[in-house]
């Protein structure tokens, strides 16, 4: 870890001023990702400005009916407010199904869409990493890869660039939600769909997302759409807690008064750049009731395209048949019972 | 009289734990200290060309940073590197010279004004390598297995036995048969301590070096030897130790570094590793075996056939003990093992926690398994009918072997009579349910050791031996032994340990310590009371005066009769006749060689366990587990389930979770952290049960008792192993089971 300067701005406007004044400066929030990257040498910013000191952030109702959660309210609270807890179940089960409580208490909203990959080599930089050092090449293409991705890995030549996955539980619930992320910049404020806020490696694996490095996060909008009734986070990993997904599968259902699916959302989480979702897979399940066939080619559909590595090619049927059992758990409105895990046991 | 032992006492040190008044090797402080960080090896195997410390230099506040271009001149000698636990080989040497023999090898050490500043330092250093090809793939190299060189090691750790009968014959004749092969991945201990050494430089270039070590007086011995230094100059204390597993039976690399550099700079420093580095030393090998056990209809074992190939470095033959298991529990007549390492590029493994049992162990135990399927004869059944009094593979009697009352115990509780032995024929919902069980056993052995008594003017028992606390309660069990064999209250009584310059002491390893220093406890304490019987006899008008020592008992601070309590005389008023000085003894205990030598000595656990699997997404829960203990006397029977808790704990671990995964094209661990080198949470621990079985032994030691620091996990893995057979229906030979070989 090199040495650096810091400051902590009080306003908006003076931490977006000052980040494009320097080259080499970083927002630091709840520091459970940047720190340890910087301990491990992998980023090695000049300076760091502290958002903690900005006007405090706040969970809100917004007049058209959604909930604006503000970038540097905590993944704890957030998961625990009422109003999240009651209107958008889905994004609570995620938060909790990640990292443990200590971190929880720490991590931002904020942070967490910037948490950067888990990949053992992008951490070590004994190993190549294009996304550490573009162009050193890809150290988990050929190597251990259990915790790689399965889609959208394609770059423009004939082997993947990158094949890390996004690793945030939270972001895949915000996938399934259709929510969006406000940003301020040099420029003014801005919105980005979180559909469009991650991005897949492609030529650029350095690139993470779509924000560039002077835009401030301020808040995170959920649509009014609660889909508080039939919603499923499922996270598959190598333990009951504390390990990031092999495969995650975040299901938001709406359904008519007959039991058909009028509206189904599917996220996945674990299995590439961002997370990832398929409006034709989605679009299979509407107006159709529950079926483990259907399921079954709701989830083909979606791992349409997917490609193992070695290591991480079981994802491939893992994601499947997680697919098929979030779905099935969503659909039923049990969406803890008969868990592989049981809730108690994430939290 | 027996106040404390067998009791379930606290912790003695539980308070300074919790409270963090108790000081671990990193949280020592000395004046003017300085920091070391350091500079790991990014290739496995080559030389470094080149090695630029100048940008590292022109910091201000860096005060040194020591390659093997500057180093000072260190032995000549691989002798004077060999520590009380190294194997036969050339040991390696820190900053030897430009050779690299493993990834992460220690190649620099930076000294600066803060840990930081040495931190930061260190990435600025710049190393040209010239890469040679390495292998560090034991599957793939098992064509290179060869027999270890013998050495001192082969002591405590012998080759199998030669062969006994005919196994190729009686296998072929055998009506059922089953033939398996078995492997595990590397381990690394990953204590929740990272090594740390702080070098205190006192006067006239004495040393004072508070150490993370099973063994203070192993780095003594370490330091005076590769530094030419005399005894007398060099103190190790370590009176904490943040758990250890093994991996503190040798001295590690940041004790040398950390001495070079307080010598070099005439300075005290102090040298910690990072997470990530504690990836770069000794660790439980990747080990595969092949097993096939022939029986008759009867479910009579009768012929084992049990290899082994372990990796080890390129420098130093490490073994274990791993298909020597088999007989020592199965009585076969017609047995052959055999046992063969591989040098690879990685540096030498290290015993962790049951070295080769909790390796040997799980195959054999899951290769029975297998064959009470084959057979059709409950699993339990099949241990009862080759169940042995005899450990084989000496060809000796058990001292004590209350195995049988373990299986019984256990199944008992665990309700093992309920099981449906059809393989998915359980379920609850979605998951289905195994039930799978294991024999598990250790050694119980004793060293000799030796151990100081005093009992202060004011009437205080002050016990020190030079032995270690890794936090399995040692403090708290030689208190217990120190003040029931003197009739003392335990506030009277103080143990102290981690010191070199307290009396001799093993490493802290084999599970023997209890009895080790606890019989040198027992025995010194013995004899300082008979000093204090002496004293009391001479008090004026003593009641004691023609009582012979067999007549008194030590009870409530008083020396009196056994057979008319109320003649008695305080301790303090036998001090008080010592002309005012303390009462002192030394005393040493050696095993009974004589008494021991005819049998085999091992403590021994039957292991039930649930797990429930889920049939599509094939994850695994340990939802309950009993583990029935045969390990002599219990001391202390809340640090012994404590022990045995932890111990079943990482059974979990390494038979799910576990693994230190390499890379073998650029020969690294690649999971080196705790966030991605699993250990059970909490919520993967669900319901845990220990059973102590009643145990009585006189051959093992004076008190009895066989260590149980290390058959908590021996019965584990196999136990769930064969749990997810009995859920699944799938075989799974190869440790940890993830949930993608259950798909
Ligand atoms: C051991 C471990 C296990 C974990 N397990 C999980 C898990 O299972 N699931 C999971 O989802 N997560 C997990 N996490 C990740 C954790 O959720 C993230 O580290 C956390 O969300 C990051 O938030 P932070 O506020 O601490 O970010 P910081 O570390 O402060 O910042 C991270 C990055 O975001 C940038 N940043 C922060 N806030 C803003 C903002 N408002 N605008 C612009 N840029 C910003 C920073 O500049 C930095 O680059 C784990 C972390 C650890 C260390
Ligand atoms: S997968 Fe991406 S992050 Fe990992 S080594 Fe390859 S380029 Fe780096």
């Amino acid at each position: 870890m090199n040495s650096f300067s810091y400051s902590r701005p009080d306003n908006v406007n003076a931490a977006v001023s000052e980040i494009s004044g320097q080259k080499q400066a970083k927002f630091i929030a709840g520091g459970t990702n940047l720190l340890d990257l910087m301990k491990e040498n992998v980023e090695h910013p000049h300076h760091l400005i502290d958002i903690n000191h900005l006007p405090p952030g706040f969970i809100d109702e917004l007049p058209e009916g959604g909930l604006r959660l503000g970038a540097l309210v905590t993944n704890a609270d957030t998961a625990y407010h009422e109003l999240v807890k009651k209107n958008y179940p889905l994004l609570s089960m995620a938060i909790l199904a990640g990292a443990s409580p200590q971190l929880r208490n720490m991590a931002t909203n904020g942070g967490n869409l910037f948490q950067r990959t888990r990949c053992y080599y992008f951490y070590d930089t004994a190993t190549p990493c294009n996304k550490r050092e573009p162009g050193s090449g890809c150290g988990a293409l050929t190597g251990y890869n259990r915790i790689h991705a399965i889609l959208g890995t394609a770059s423009s030549g004939d082997t993947p660039q990158c094949i890390a996955t996004h690793p945030s539980d939270m972001c895949v619930a915000l996938r399934a939600l259709d929510a969006v992320v406000r940003v301020s910049g040099p420029n003014g404020e801005r919105t980005v769909p979180i559909a469009d806020f991650h991005r897949l490696p492609g030529d650029e694996p350095q690139r993470d997302n779509t924000i560039e490095p002077d835009e401030l996060v301020t808040a995170i909008d959920l649509p009014q759409e609660h889909f508080n009734t039939h919603y499923t986070y499922l996270k598959l990993r190598d333990r009951a807690s504390y390990a990031f997904a092999l495969v995650s599968v975040a299901v938001a259902l709406r359904l008519d008064e007959g039991g058909q699916i009028a509206e189904a959302r599917i996220a996945l989480g674990g299995v590439a750049h961002k997370p990832w979702r398929n409006p034709a897979a989605e679009a299979l399940l509407t107006g159709k009731t529950a079926g483990e066939t259907l399921f079954r080619q709701v989830a083909e559909q979606l791992l349409d395209g997917a490609q193992g590595y070695g290591n991480n090619t079981f994802k491939i049927e893992l994601a499947k048949r997680a697919i098929v059992r979030a779905l099935e758990l969503a659909y039923a409105g049990s969406t803890q019972a008969d868990d592989a895990y049981n809730q108690e046991d994430i939290l | 009289m027996s106040n404390y032992i067998g009791k379930p006492l606290s912790r003695v040190d539980g308070v300074a734990k919790v409270t963090g008044k108790a000081k671990y090797a990193a949280e020592f402080d000395a004046p003017d200290l300085a920091y070391g960080y350091v500079v790991s090896s990014t290739i496995t195997k080559g030389r470094i060309t080149h090695i630029d410390t100048s940008e590292a230099l022109s910091l201000p506040g860096v005060l040194s940073v020591i390659t093997h271009e500057n180093r000072p001149k260190i032995a000549w000698l691989d002798m004077s590197y060999k520590d009380q636990d190294a194997p036969p080989g050339s040991p390696f040497r820190p900053l030897r010279d430009n050779k690299i023999s493993y990834s992460g090898q220690p190649i620099a050490l930076v000294v600066a004004e803060t840990f930081e500043l040495a931190r930061y330092a260190a990435s600025l250093i710049r190393v040209d390598y010239r890469e040679a090809p390495h292998e560090t793939n034991l599957d793939t190299n098992l064509h290179r297995a060869r027999k270890p060189k013998s050495g001192l090691a082969s002591l405590l750790k012998p080759p199998p036995p030669k062969p006994r009968g005919n196994f190729d014959e009686v296998y072929a004749a055998s009506s059922a048969k089953v033939e398996g092969r078995y492997s595990h991945s590397p381990e690394h201990h990953n204590p929740m301590e990272m090594f740390a050494s702080t070098v205190v430089y006192e006067k006239d270039d004495k040393l004072t070096i508070y150490d993370k070590t099973q063994g203070a007086q192993n780095s003594q011995l370490y330091v005076t030897q590769a530094f030419n230094m005399s005894f007398s100059d060099v103190r190790v204390i370590s009176p904490f130790v943040g758990g250890a597993f093994g991996s503190g039976l040798r001295p590690q690399y940041q004790l040398f570094l950390a001495v070079m550099a307080a010598r070099e700079l005439k300075r005290s420093v102090r040298v910690t590793l990072t997470r990530q580095q504690m990836f770069t030393f000794g660790h439980r090998p990747a080990t595969i075996q092949n097993i096939a056990l022939g029986a008759d209809s009867t479910g009579k074992i009768n012929a084992i056939y049990h290899d082994a190939v372990g990796e080890t470095s390129q420098f130093e033959d490490y073994t274990e003990i791993v298909p020597t298991w088999s007989p020592m529990i199965y009585p076969a007549e017609n047995v052959t093992l055999d046992y063969k390492i591989v040098p690879l590029d990685v540096f030498t493994p290290l015993d962790m926690r049951a070295p080769g049992g909790v390796t040997g162990v799980p195959a054999i135990e899951t290769a029975i398994d297998e064959m009470a399927y084959e057979l059709g004869i409950d699993p339990l059944e099949l241990r009862l009918i080759n169940y042995s009094d005899r450990n084989m593979a000496e060809d000796k009697p058990f001292s004590s072997k209350e195995l049988r009352e373990c299986f019984r115990q256990g199944a008992e509780r665990f309700g093992w009579a309920k099981r449906n032995p059809q393989p998915g024929s359980m379920r609850d919902g979605r998951n289905l349910i195994g039930w799978g069980m294991s024999t598990g056993m250790w050694d119980a052995n004793q060293m000799p050791a030796r151990a100081e008594a005093v009992l202060t003017v004011n009437g205080k028992l002050r016990v020190t031996s030079a032995t270690a606390d890794i936090g399995t309660g040692t403090y708290t069990i030689m208190t217990q032994i120190a003040a029931d064999t003197l009739g003392m209250p335990i506030e009277d009584v103080m143990f102290k340990l981690g010191d070199s310059d307290m009396p001799l002491a093993p490493i802290e390893g084999g599970s023997w310590t209890a009895a080790t220093v606890g019989s040198a406890v027992k025995v010194v304490c013995e004899e300082l009371g008979k000093k204090l019987f002496k004293l009391a006899q001479k008090v004026p008008g003593s009641p004691l005066a023609k009582a012979k020592w067999e007549d008194v008992e030590f009870a409530d601070k008083h020396i009196r009769l056994k057979q008319n309590p109320v003649a008695a005389v305080s301790l303090q008023q036998a001090v008080d006749q010592n002309g005012g000085a303390a009462v002192w003894q030394k005393s040493t205990s050696l095993p009974a060689m004589m008494k021991q030598k005819n049998y085999a000595r091992a403590a021994h656990s039957a292991v039930f366990v649930e797990v429930m699997v889920d049939e599509d997404l094939g994850t695994i829960r340990v939802t309950r587990a009993v583990s029935a203990i045969a390990g002599g006397k219990i001391l202390n029977p809340k640090t012994a389930r404590s022990q045995i808790i932890g111990g079943m704990v990482w059974g979990i671990s390494k038979a799910l979770e576990e693994e230190s995964v390499m890379d073998h094209s650029i020969g690294r661990f690649m999971n080196h952290s705790l966030a991605e080198y699993h250990v059970p949470v909490n919520a993967d621990i669900h319901d845990l049960d220990v059973i102590f079985v009643e145990e009585h032994d006189e051959i093992v030691n004076p008190l009895g008792v066989k260590g149980l620091g290390e058959i908590g996990i021996v019965g584990m893995p196999a136990a769930i192993a064969n749990a997810v057979f009995h859920a699944t229906g799938k075989r799974i030979r190869e440790l940890p089971i993830t949930l993608d070989k259950i798909l």
